[in-house]
């Protein structure tokens, strides 16, 4: 009896353990993150680092800005792509379908999100490119080639998450607003998206941050010029391209200034996850 | 008037919308498909065929997933296990275990890159090698397995655990006999979840697992499929075999979620028909 009880302690012990693994690898990648980058930002300057317009590392030249720049022009444009698209097809999904389309397009979704960003990159490479130099010009490695690709690769983020918060309002509002005399697509629109707001936003933060931290798909279709762009047909580079990029034959600050760029990353990410906890929690609250 | 045709044109909106998201799968599916299927050539599976043949790279990838899945699915599975059977519902450590979860699936791929390679190839010193980027990318995954795992632990009924010890058997075995059994498919669903994600992954593996084309042992560097394509498109030349592996690779991580779901679907298949 005495032996059975050690075990049963000692595995519990382990169970604990392993539930404390997934903080001991955020600590860890912090820890290694951030002591990596703190020479080069050290040497360079933090404000240097962050509002310099020049990255020239063959003069040790580091200045992210044109890659946040370049991060926040390509977040911003699939955002500007894929949620309309996203939101608008969790709509339909839930209030427009018949049962069987309902099954075959939430699979397509599914396997939307399933396909790896090399194959999304490939794509874009070899579809959008091309697409984008024939009706506007120029090269057509642009942040709308990268924008169109990110935008498609967070769409099965923005419709599971927006379908899940429709799914959440309380039936009774629609059946208030059919009551008071609204047609089903009014009281869809003005009554059950402003009732799942903030559930839509969590999905737009979530597509937010998977659009930020993609690197694959996007290197392959950004023209990764390290300037800023001034518009959607200027090709630009990355936070995370840039990284992907240089970190093969980097060595010294260079290769420092690279890992520091991945601290801004993750710190423009955290933020981002920051906003979506809080969100969440306002919704809970209500 | 008015309000009949914002209805109609609300309705285009949404009709519109479902139509570009189905058309996107489509023409993602066909143009990969369409370039790559009739690319396939004999060359691309023989052992011979140099940094073009797609051979070593399925072995690799093979390896770097069983690698992943061993680390990350014992570990994922048995945390689960505690923060279901074992803590109690809600309270503060599985609150802040749940904010750690979340925030390492929401660290994007090429920061984990970062991170193995400081800390196995360089900190460790175990270079470029599948070990490192085993490891690291069974980091990356511990997120989906520990979720998955939990939820399919929280869909056991609370009274088979109590039948469990109303019939005298410690917690232990009713952790092992009673509840992870039921919820060994939505277990393994969660496996073929990563295995995809593995599979697709590319950034993550470039600093950490390298991208030498051969078969790579353990502390050898090699590169997986992913990894292959994007050496190919790096490279500039083999523009056919990029093509052709792209289609394979699309054909691999299509495949596993297709079986998760079917894994999924057995379950409840199992569940409503044992009531």
């Amino acid at each position: 009896m005495k032996g059975r009880q050690r075990v049963e302690r000692l595995m519990q012990a382990v169970f604990w353990l392993c539930a404390c693994a997934a903080v001991a690898a955020v600590v860890l990648i912090c820890v290694f993150l951030f002591s990596g980058g703190a020479p080069a930002l050290r040497e360079i300057g933090v404000w240097q680092f962050l509002t310099g317009v020049r990255w020239e590392p063959g003069r040790e030249r580091f200045g992210v800005l044109p890659m946040i720049a370049g991060s926040l022009a390509v977040t911003l444009g699939a955002v500007l792509l894929g949620v309309p698209v996203g939101l608008l097809t969790a709509v339909f999904l839930r209030f427009f379908c018949p049962l069987r389309a309902r099954r075959v397009l939430g699979a397509a979704v599914g396997l939307l999100a399933g396909i790896p960003s090399v194959v999304y990159g490939f794509f874009g490479l070899t579809v959008l490119v091309p697409a984008v130099r024939r009706v506007f010009g120029g090269s057509g490695y642009s942040v709308l080639a990268v924008s169109l690709v990110l935008g498609m690769m967070i769409l099965p983020t923005v419709v599971s998450v927006s379908a899940d918060a429709l799914a959440a309002v309380e039936a009774g509002y629609y059946e208030g607003a059919r009551a008071l005399g609204a047609g089903h697509e009014r009281s869809v629109f003005r009554v059950l998206l402003p009732a799942a707001r903030s559930g839509i936003s969590a999905a737009v933060t979530l597509g937010l941050g998977r659009a930020i931290g993609e690197s694959m798909a996007v290197v392959m279709v950004a023209g990764n010029q390290a300037v800023f762009p001034h518009s959607p047909l200027d090709g630009a580079r990355t936070l995370t391209s840039n990284i992907v990029l240089e970190m093969g034959y980097a060595s010294g600050l260079h290769a420092d200034a690279l890992i520091a760029t991945g601290v801004v990353l993750f710190a423009m990410v955290m933020l981002n996850n920051l906003i979506f906890a809080l969100l969440r929690r306002r919704r809970m609250k209500k | 008037m008015r309000r009949r045709t914002e209805a109609k044109l609300l309705r285009g909106a949404v009709y519109a919308a479902a139509g570009v998201t189905a058309g996107v799968l489509f023409l993602l599916l066909y143009t990969v498909l369409r370039r790559g299927l009739p690319r396939l050539s004999r060359e691309l599976f023989s052992w011979s065929g140099g940094s073009r043949s797609l051979l070593p790279a399925l072995v690799n990838t093979l390896s770097v997933t069983a690698l992943a899945l061993a680390v990350a699915v014992p570990v994922g599975v048995l945390a689960a296990v505690y923060l279901v059977e074992y803590a109690r519902r809600g309270n503060r450590f599985v609150r802040v275990i749940r904010a750690f979860t979340e925030t390492l699936a929401a660290i994007p791929s090429v920061v984990y890159g970062l991170f193995g390679m400081l800390l196995f190839v360089e900190r460790l010193r175990w270079g470029y090698s599948l070990l490192s980027g085993g490891l690291t990318l069974g980091v990356m995954i511990l997120p989906v397995i520990m979720r998955t795992a939990e939820e399919a632990l929280q869909a056991v009924p609370d009274a088979w655990r109590e039948g469990s010890f109303g019939l005298g058997a410690g917690k232990l075995r009713t952790v092992f006999r009673i509840v992870l059994p039921p919820a060994m498919p939505g277990i393994l669903s969660g496996v073929m979840l990563s295995a995809g994600r593995i599979v697709g992954e590319t950034t993550a593996l470039i600093y950490t697992a390298g991208t030498v084309a051969r078969v790579a042992g353990l502390w050898q560097s090699g590169r997986t499929v992913s990894v292959h394509i994007f050496a190919l498109w790096n490279e500039g030349l083999a523009q056919d075999e990029a093509y052709a592996t792209a289609a394979v690779l699309l054909v691999l991580t299509l495949g596993l979620p297709a079986l998760s779901a079917r894994l999924s679907r057995k379950r409840s298949k199992k569940e409503t028909g044992g009531r």
